[in-house]
């Protein structure tokens, strides 16, 4: 009886200890997945037009109700999601007011379904539409954290908020340095909406989809949402310098920068004897450019000797330029040798098509690697080993030629012994 | 005798059997199993969907969308990357282009195949090819030549007018590869392919640190990356070697005679 107890009580302390033992490093990953949980502002246009009746028979608004209605169904639970509003409230005249419309629908957060689908219910087309002012505040809403963010702006208008261009408030956004990408969509757009939404989304990286039906709009918003739940790597800023005295040392990692037009950005990274230092950089085409240009990635050694370079160069107009480059430090006798400093020198030639902002600067990505050295080659062939019909019939016609002669010399040498 | 002749020549069938036949050894491009092809694209470097070769990609995105891929390619294979794009019913004369990046992000060259096309008004849809050179297992640091490692692919139209923007276009891409083998075999070796973030990864394998953190990139042939030691060019060098041996034989017996001159008389 007493034995039964013990052993009830053991197993019970048992289960205690390893509940609390779970139960902690649970707790810790919960906090700690919700730093680094993706986070996604979803900023709807309820401005005036949206009462237009043009998608599948219905309102606009209509359409991006359900399409919300939908989205929310399908949000993954890791994804920390937003909504915000741009003309829901003000209907006056007043541009002044109209353009500072812009409210929080419903928090960055872990999404409560009934209450954020009833919060959406309630919105009527209504005012102005301020575009650039939502997104300020959106990527406001979106603050902290080390995830993934994402801004999605689905609009049937543009900007009626002059002079603040909404396309230099994203590229301002994006150079803050939070890792955040717009993507747009435009509802029933015209040629000028178009190329303000992709202006938008180009500044950030991101992608512009156009939209005429709601089925389209729910699949579009749905992949963006899951773009945003997939994990990524997410670069580490850093500032390069003018010269390479002054360049910050990088160790192997992934980083970000910005670089104006014209200018050179300079790094640093130690590279130990018998190390292979990798690095690439992308500079990407934020804005309008004009077309023809390019990217050059030197490593110099600290005395300003050119070790190595990557160049690219680009025709017409893509995303990004990019380019590489290897530097395999040869391995030293000694074995205190020091590490050497390799002076990273990034430059482009970009220029900005007329009427374009030049800063903020471009935005650089630049990955760093440094790896074990290669093997050398000693020959072109692997092992120095041959290959091939020619190579066989040679060893044949060698090998033939050679029992010939021993055949011989040993035939010579046995009438030889005979005779003595 | 009679054995030697026989044992020489089945080996010489069987050198000049396996010399070619390890030469074109069957490509080692198999989709992997039970991995389901992936059904979207990355928009730029660092989020590029991985595809494995052999797989199918599909993904659906807007015109003016830039779409990337990456796959892995090892030493002595060819990879020929084909991508189709279904345009949107309605359209104007669009140029698509594919690129290819290899790990360090350098663009590269196509051998053959259309790497830009423009679709003319109306077209349903337009294919997209490159041929790339053959990834060699070493290259002078000074040399752009394809490596080990991870290729990038961007497919994406170019010169897009403002009315073209935004409308919806699927998208598939595949990744195939021919075993060049040991013609393209050359000395020397890297560390470690080229694949971006290598030095961070391999670094928290050794931590032992256990976070499913995100990695640039994550895929491996199905075999691993080969080592680089082993290449059809022992097989030629070694059957070589043999038949060199074997005509040495049987010109040693030509001149030398069968065993004792003939004046010797037995017992001599």
């Amino acid at each position: 009886m007493i034995r039964t107890q013990r052993l009830a009580a053991g197993v019970c302390a048992l289960l205690a200890a390893l509940t609390a033992g779970l139960a902690f490093p649970a707790g810790a990953v919960a906090d700690e997945t919700t730093a680094l949980a993706p986070k996604v502002d979803l900023v709807l246009d309820v401005s005036g037009s949206m009462r237009t009746k043009d998608i599948d028979g219905g309102t606009r608004m209509a359409a991006a109700k359900q399409a919300f209605n939908e989205v929310l169904d399908a949000t993954p639970e890791t994804v920390l999601l937003g909504i915000r509003t741009l003309g829901a409230n003000y209907p006056g005249d007043d541009q002044k007011t109209g353009c500072k419309d812009t409210a929080q629908l419903y928090p960055v957060g872990q999404v409560d379904r009934t209450e954020a689908k009833a919060a959406v219910a309630t919105l009527s087309p209504t005012g102005w539409t301020p575009i650039g002012p939502a997104l300020l505040k959106a990527a406001d809403d979106l603050d902290g954290g080390t995830g993934s963010k994402r801004i999605v702006l689905i609009s049937d208008g543009e900007d009626t908020c002059a002079p603040l261009d909404p396309c230099e408030v994203a590229r301002e956004i994006a150079a803050k340095g939070i890792g955040l990408t717009i993507d747009t969509l435009g509802l029933v757009p015209n040629t000028k909406m178009r190329q303000q939404l992709s202006c938008i989304a180009e500044a950030t990286g991101g992608t512009y989809t156009s939209v005429e039906h709601t089925d389209e709009l729910t699949d579009k918003v749905n992949q963006l949402v899951d773009r945003a739940a997939d994990p990524v790597v997410t670069p580490v800023a850093t500032e390069g310098a003018d010269s390479c005295s002054k360049a910050p040392a990088l160790k192997s990692g992934l980083y970000t920068d910005r670089e104006e037009f014209g200018q050179e950005r300079w790094y640093r990274v130690d590279v130990e004897p018998g190390q292979e230092l990798r690095a690439s950089v992308s500079v990407s085409a934020d804005r309008a450019m004009n077309p023809d240009y390019g990217v050059l990635l030197r490593a110099v050694t600290v005395h300003g000797r050119e070790i190595v370079r990557g160049e690219a160069a680009g025709n017409g107009r893509t995303d990004v330029v990019s380019t590489g480059l290897r530097y395999p430090k040869a391995e030293s006798d000694d074995d205190e040798a020091a590490a050497e400093t390799v002076c990273l020198q990034v430059t482009n030639s970009y220029s900005a098509a007329s009427g374009v902002k030049t800063t903020p600067g471009m935005p650089v990505e630049l990955t760093v690697d440094v790896v074990d050295g290669p093997s050398q080659a000693s020959d072109v062939a692997s092992f120095g080993l041959g290959r091939g019909w020619w190579l066989l019939g040679l060893l044949v016609l060698v090998g033939f030629l050679a029992g010939v002669l021993w055949g011989w010399v040993s035939r010579w040498r046995v009438a030889v012994w005979r005779t003595n | 005798m009679r054995i030697t002749r026989v044992l020489s020549g089945a080996l010489l069938a069987l050198g000049l059997a396996a010399g070619p036949a390890a030469a074109d050894s069957s490509p080692s491009a198999s989709p992997s199993d039970g991995a389901s092809a992936p059904t979207s694209a990355g928009t730029s470097f660092r989020t590029a969907t991985e595809v494995e070769q052999g797989q199918t990609a599909t993904a659906s995105a807007s015109t003016g969308d830039y779409l990337y891929w990456s796959f892995p390619a090892d030493s002595g294979l060819r990879p020929t990357v084909k991508a189709t794009v279904k345009l949107p019913d309605a359209h104007v004369a669009q140029t698509w282009q594919i690129d290819v990046y290899d790990g360090l992000r350098r663009r590269q060259a196509c051998q053959y195949g259309a790497q830009t096309r423009t679709a003319a008004q109306g077209t349903a849809s337009i294919e997209l090819t490159c041929v790339l050179r053959t990834v060699r297992s070493w290259s002078e640091p000074w040399a752009n030549d394809p490596l080990p490692g991870t290729y990038y692919v961007r497919l994406t139209a170019v010169g897009l007018k403002a009315a073209d923007l935004g409308l919806p276009v699927d998208a598939e891409l595949r990744v195939d590869s021919k075993d060049i083998g040991g013609a393209a075999a050359v000395d020397g070796s890297l560390a470690k392919p080229l694949v971006p973030g290598i030095a961070v990864t391999s670094a928290t394998e050794e931590d032992d640190d256990e976070s499913a953190s995100a990695v640039l990139s994550s895929l491996e042939p199905d075999d691993g990356w080969a080592s680089g030691w082993w290449t059809d060019r022992w097989v030629w060098s070694g059957i070589g070697a043999v038949l060199a041996a074997l005509a040495g034989i049987g010109g040693y017996r030509l001149t030398r005679g069968s065993g004792r001159p003939r004046q010797v008389p037995p017992g001599a």
